[in-house]
């Protein structure tokens, strides 16, 4: 199944990777200091940080996966943006950007370090980075792979060249670099994937035509007929639609632990916003990065929607897993063909650059939140404090390159040892899940003591593994998918038992935070609290803003339309 | 202070929109029966391209306008 891409095509590709290295070149000379490499020198206007904020996000998983999921549980995917998403993003604007741009801390580690204690800041430091360098090589493991299955070019020669692209840009001109690249990557996606969504939807004879469709693609999967097409309709329990999840574990699961847990406190995202050049800025950077978030679905779903639907009408031009057609279809190759099928050569080349930036600058987000975290938050506070700025921007650029060859070897490992990975991300949902009840605990209650979170975040840490020892979805095998202790919970998908572990780590993180404070001392005084909790922080005044420029308005206004856009398709 | 992004992005756009464009012009137009419906799409989707890089140009150009005023007064 290769992909001929043309002259023209390869000619667009080489154009856009020669304006991202240009764009690097030409920041070089304004990186003076640490600040400019790690923080561009918070400098940037908002809409850039906002269009970056969404972008760092929009990685490979965005567009290959939800394209995926499209394809394979319909619209409910919508969920992971007008629930799982857009609410987190209202709420980090108004309520926890004032404390991450107004406490001028560099990084997230550094607020908890700055609100609690340094075993606390030690312990989100050592995981975020870990897991920030494992997530860029899964990446380029995963461009890698998709470029050898299409075009049958070498992997080898993939991992190199898009490895020395990203290592290229970030090392000359630091987080603006990555955050400007990442804005054009956004107009890439945008305007290379509209066509396609206009093509296909077309084809398939509009949005009642696609709904018409899609009625086969449930029925003969014994669900309701609207399954794909409705999106809250069939979620009463979990054995009524293909995801497998339930109005509960899908609102508390997704809706408020893992979303507000990932866009709330993922410096990957955070990043972005703390770059931006005023708390205005800063504050306007996620409902800035809301509004296209909300239209998302119409550009990765819903292609995944409509491949699925002209599969099912008997246009079998999906493939299977490994060309096996045992192993069913290969969902990730949806949004690949598609562009095979509806682009000619020419805007094919769009098309496909699109997709490989996306793989790109998903690497460079996470590469840039590492080199940050391991120069302030690992190696200036534990192992070379009081050093010269100067040293500190050395550093940074070394562990670019430091963080680019470990998530080579991630990749290498990830194409030789599937299991390593799956390893991994597990261990990293364990450490992710309970944070953001630290988090809600040390921004709204001041008792919150460093030894309550620290333990806190511990306990949220070992319950979501025991959690995930006794259960297991059906039809997984036990030991990696859990089960491991004993086969106490069943679930009707992996995705249910995820969302569940979710929301059983986060309230044993939130409960044991509350009785370990209650049972310590508070170490930090209300006067050193200033800035960090929401109850000792003067209010920003927003008062002589126009409406368009105050967080709460705007806040309100998406939170508005995503409202309506559920109950559109509800 | 950093250049405007707008530049770069207005120059690749409309860069791409004119490759576009232009091969959509010359192009064998089999290649629209195969892939995009019938639709000469690398034509008309380039003039999307094409005016969407023209435009941030001119938002580049008007901002690089605006604020060169009040330095200069500076300079005096």
């Amino acid at each position: 199944m290769h992909i001929q891409l043309g002259g023209i095509d390869y000619a667009i590709l080489l154009i856009y990777f020669g304006f991202v290295i240009g764009i690097g070149w030409v920041l070089k000379r304004h990186m003076k200091g640490s600040t400019d490499f790690f923080l561009s020198g918070r400098s940037i206007p908002a809409w850039v940080t906002g269009l970056a904020f969404l972008s760092a996000n929009l990685g490979a998983q965005e567009v290959i996966g939800m394209a995926a999921s499209g394809a394979k549980y319909g619209i409910m995917t919508s969920h992971f943006y007008w629930l799982g998403a857009i609410p987190a993003m209202v709420f980090l604007a108004i309520f926890m950007m004032p404390f991450y741009y107004g406490s001028r801390a560099r990084s997230v580690p550094e607020y908890l370090k700055l609100r609690f204690d340094e075993k606390t800041r030690g312990f989100n430091a050592i995981s975020f980075a870990v897991m920030t360098v494992f997530s860029s090589g899964i990446s380029l493991h995963a461009l890698a792979k998709l470029l050898q299955t299409l075009l049958g070019w070498d992997y080898n020669a993939c991992i190199a060249v898009s490895a020395f692209i990203v290592l290229v840009y970030i090392f000359l001109g630091g987080l603006t670099s990555a955050i400007y690249n990442e804005v054009l990557q956004f107009f890439m996606i945008v305007l290379g994937f509209s066509p396609l969504v206009f093509l296909a939807l077309k084809d398939i004879g509009g949005w009642s035509g696609l709904q018409q469709k899609l009625i086969p693609v449930a029925t003969s999967q014994h669900f309701a007929a609207g399954t794909w097409s409705e999106s809250w309709k069939h979620m009463g329990s979990s054995l009524e639609n293909p995801m497998g999840v339930g109005w509960f574990g899908m609102t508390m699961g997704l809706g408020f632990v893992l979303s507000f847990g990932y866009w709330c406190t993922d410096f990957l995202v955070v990043q972005r916003a703390m770059a931006a050049n005023s708390m205005s800025a800063a504050r306007r950077t996620p409902l800035i990065a809301a509004i296209p978030k909300m239209l998302f679905p119409a550009l990765v779903i819903l292609p995944g929607m409509i491949a699925i639907a002209m599969y099912y009408a008997g246009d079998h031009f999906l493939p299977f897993v490994d060309n096996n057609p045992a192993k069913g279809i290969d969902y990730n190759m949806t949004i690949p063909m598609l562009l095979a099928k509806y682009f000619p050569t020419g805007l094919l080349g769009i098309g496909f650059t699109a997709l490989m930036a996306s793989f790109m600058s998903g690497m460079a987000g996470n590469v840039t939140a590492f080199n940050t975290v391991w120069t302030y938050d690992i190696y200036q506070s534990y192992l070379a404090p009081k050093k010269s700025d100067a040293h500190y921007l050395w550093m940074g650029r070394w562990a670019t390159v430091f963080g680019i060859l470990v998530s080579i070897g991630c990749a290498y490992l990830a194409s030789k040892f599937n299991n390593i990975m799956d390893m991994l991300q597990l261990v990293f949902g364990f450490v992710n899940a309970p944070l953001f009840a630290t988090f809600l605990l040390g921004m709204f209650w001041r008792r919150t003591t460093g030894h309550g979170a620290f333990f806190g975040l511990l306990g949220g840490t070992l319950g979501a593994a025991f959690f995930h020892g006794l259960a297991l979805s059906e039809g997984a095998d036990v030991g990696i998918k859990g089960g491991w202790i004993a086969k106490e919970f069943m679930f009707h998908s992996e995705m249910g038992q995820n969302f569940w572990m979710a929301i059983v780590a986060w309230t044993t993180c939130f409960a044991l935070t509350i009785i370990i404070s209650l049972a310590t001392k508070r170490t930090k005084s209300d006067e050193e609290l200033k800035g960090l909790v929401y109850s000792l922080t003067p209010k920003p005044e927003t008062a002589h803003e126009p409406w368009y420029k105050q967080p709460v308005t705007v806040g309100i206004l998406v939170l508005l339309a995503t409202l309506i856009l559920n109950i559109i398709f509800w | 202070m950093n250049f405007d992004l707008r530049l770069p992005i207005g120059i690749m756009f409309s860069l791409f929109g004119l490759i576009l464009v232009i091969f959509g012009a010359v192009s064998d137009k089999a290649i629209y029966e195969k892939h995009s419906l019938g639709i000469n799409i690398n034509l008309g989707w380039g003039a999307v391209l094409l005016v969407f890089g023209v435009f941030m140009l001119f938002l580049t150009w008007r901002a690089s306008i605006k604020p060169a005023q009040p330095q200069r007064r500076d300079k005096k």
